[in-house]
């Protein structure tokens, strides 16, 4: 039903929002791949000409570029792990007939809206304390020696703080798929003696499916770049430094900009990755 | 059609959930208590729960020493600023795509969404050297509009979805009473329009205001808000759990209440339509 006027009248009113994304992408895209092939120290001699893919090679061969990866992978595959089991697990305890339904789900979701800085700093004073945390009195409390949670245990705190922040996201996710399953169909197997393990399995599960994956992609997007719970709690020390951490520190804090801008870009190399899963679901489910 | 269930196995659930809810909601809840104790009293063995002398003294103490109304008004401005920009901004596209929709309407949104997936750190340094050029570096404007860059994708995808679900048969009929463009838009479209738009301004003025890569890297004394504020107790001087959990709980009052009126969109927003 569209004329041609309100087709052109279109083009222009979607103009401002696709220019304003297009440079945004584009001017910092081009200007990280080019600063990737360049020896760029800003405070040691500013640019120092062309160097090739100098730059990618030494990022990858760093020796601390394989480390972060691990740890990269260690913090984003156990925060998936936890928030999915603990989130289904949550949502399916939800869906139940409860009281106080509403007041329960408020007190789950909470955590997502804390900002990041104060989730982290909170965790990591009040209750990670070897001295002074609550977990310290509590394993006193069992006879156990209070653990140093950011030395000793650095990467078991990130997973716990950051999983804290993204279980409500799952379970909220989960929880409203949850809630478009024909739960007569359940009811129907259950009269049949159906287990609710085998409920669970043949009938929640397969349904959950395409929310289980959504969730897993989005928060992979989300996980792969946190920065603000490593700033705060161990500011990259005792092996939690993550990929995104390690391009910080190379491009801000050690001023290498050239080698932070090839590591920028493996960076971006990695999240398209992901992201292209993500849009196929997307996309998908547009042209219903 | 409430599910017929067992009473016993009802109250199970309920025991189960108030208790799994309140293990997950304890360190708020734990923030809030320890900011109304002494710093004494704040790292006392045992811990006190509620027996404890309250006081407002670290209120009073983190807005003398710290100034945190100032934060507080820079979070405002730039996740305010950022949110009506984005939706000024969007509006109009939002519009176009839906109710004009054509072959690359498609394309357009998940490029658009794609733009969200670049990884903040890939781009940190390029930024940080533009606001270096153009003297951005620790001011709200600068941050309004790169936090506005990185909300519109969802900002444009929210409100996308909400406008899809307003009838088109109702805009046809406006045009053929013969109203304009303009007033199509102005009179039969906004009104219909208004709870989307509100939803959507809900959400991004929360994922603005907890921001905390650019709003950390971005700003120092001048225009940081309170992610930054908050950061700055990290160091070993500001180890005083009782101010650290006044200044917390200020930090994200505002937000946890607007976050509960928020759920659903919460979904929507964060999911682009692929849950429902």
């Amino acid at each position: 039903m569209a004329t041609q006027h309100s087709r052109s009248a279109a083009r222009f009113m979607m103009a401002p929002a696709v220019m304003l994304l297009l440079a945004w992408m584009l001017v910092p895209l081009i200007m990280t791949l080019y600063f990737s092939f360049k020896k760029y120290l800003p405070l040691r001699g500013g640019d120092l000409g062309w160097v090739g893919f100098d730059n990618y090679v030494r990022f990858v061969s760093s020796s601390s570029f394989w480390p972060s990866v691990t740890t990269t992978l260690i913090i984003v595959g156990g925060v998936l792990a936890i928030t999915l089991i603990l989130g289904t697990l949550l949502a399916l305890l939800l869906d139940q007939p409860i009281w106080g339904q509403g007041v329960v789900r408020i007190l789950v979701i909470a955590p997502f809206f804390v900002m990041p800085t104060v989730s982290a700093l909170v965790w990591k004073n009040m209750f990670m304390d070897p001295n002074y945390g609550l977990l310290s009195y509590l394993w006193e409390f069992f006879g156990a020696e209070p653990l140093q949670w950011m030395s000793h245990a650095s990467l078991t705190s990130i997973i716990t703080i950051v999983s804290w922040q993204w279980l409500p996201f799952a379970t909220l996710i989960l929880l409203t798929a949850i809630q478009s399953l024909d739960h007569e169909q359940l009811e129907a197997s259950e009269m049949d003696g159906a287990t609710a393990l085998k409920r669970f399995w043949y009938i929640v599960l397969p349904h959950l499916s395409r929310a289980i994956t959504v969730v897993l992609l989005i928060q992979t997007i989300f996980l792969l770049s946190i920065f603000a719970e490593i700033f705060v709690t161990t500011a990259g020390a005792f092996g939690s430094k993550t990929l995104t951490y390690l391009i910080f520190q190379r491009v801000l804090e050690s001023q290498n900009v050239g080698l932070g801008s090839a590591g920028g870009v493996y960076a971006i190399i990695l999240a398209n990755i992901v992201a292209i899963f993500l849009m196929r679901i997307v996309g998908k489910n547009l042209d219903k | 059609m409430a599910r017929a269930v067992s009473f016993n196995r009802k109250t199970f659930n309920t025991v189960l959930a108030w208790s799994i809810g309140l293990l997950i909601f304890f360190p708020i809840l734990w923030t809030i208590l320890t900011s109304f104790k002494t710093e004494g009293q704040a790292i006392a063995d045992p811990p006190l729960f509620l027996m404890f002398d309250w006081t407002l003294e670290n209120y009073a103490i983190v807005q003398e020493r710290s100034d945190y109304l100032r934060f507080l008004t820079n979070s405002v401005i730039i996740a305010g600023g950022s949110t009506l920009l984005g939706i000024f901004v969007a509006v109009p596209a939002a519009w176009s795509m839906a109710f004009v929709p054509s072959k690359r309407t498609k394309d357009i949104l998940l490029w658009m969404l794609s733009t969200k997936m670049l990884p903040a750190v890939g781009v940190l340094y390029p930024i940080y050297l533009i606001f270096i050029e153009l003297g951005l570096l620790d001011t709200k404007i600068g941050l309004v509009v790169v936090l506005m860059l990185i909300n519109l994708p969802i900002i444009v995808w929210m409100l996308y979805t909400y406008f899809k679900e307003i009838p088109s048969e109702i805009l046809e009929a406006a045009r053929m009473d013969g109203a304009s463009l303009r007033s199509e838009i102005l009179y039969v479209l906004t009104p219909m329009a208004i709870p989307g738009i509100a939803s959507t301004i809900l959400l991004n003025f929360i994922l603005a205001w907890n921001e905390a890569f650019w709003t950390l890297n971005l700003t120092a004394a001048q225009a940081a808000p309170l992610t930054a504020f908050i950061a700055s107790y990290s160091s070993p001087e500001g180890l005083f759990y009782a101010k650290l959990s006044a200044a917390s709980t200020m930090a994200i009052a505002p937000i946890l209440i607007l976050g509960w009126f928020s759920q659903k969109q919460l979904v929507r927003g964060l999911t682009f339509g692929a849950v429902k």
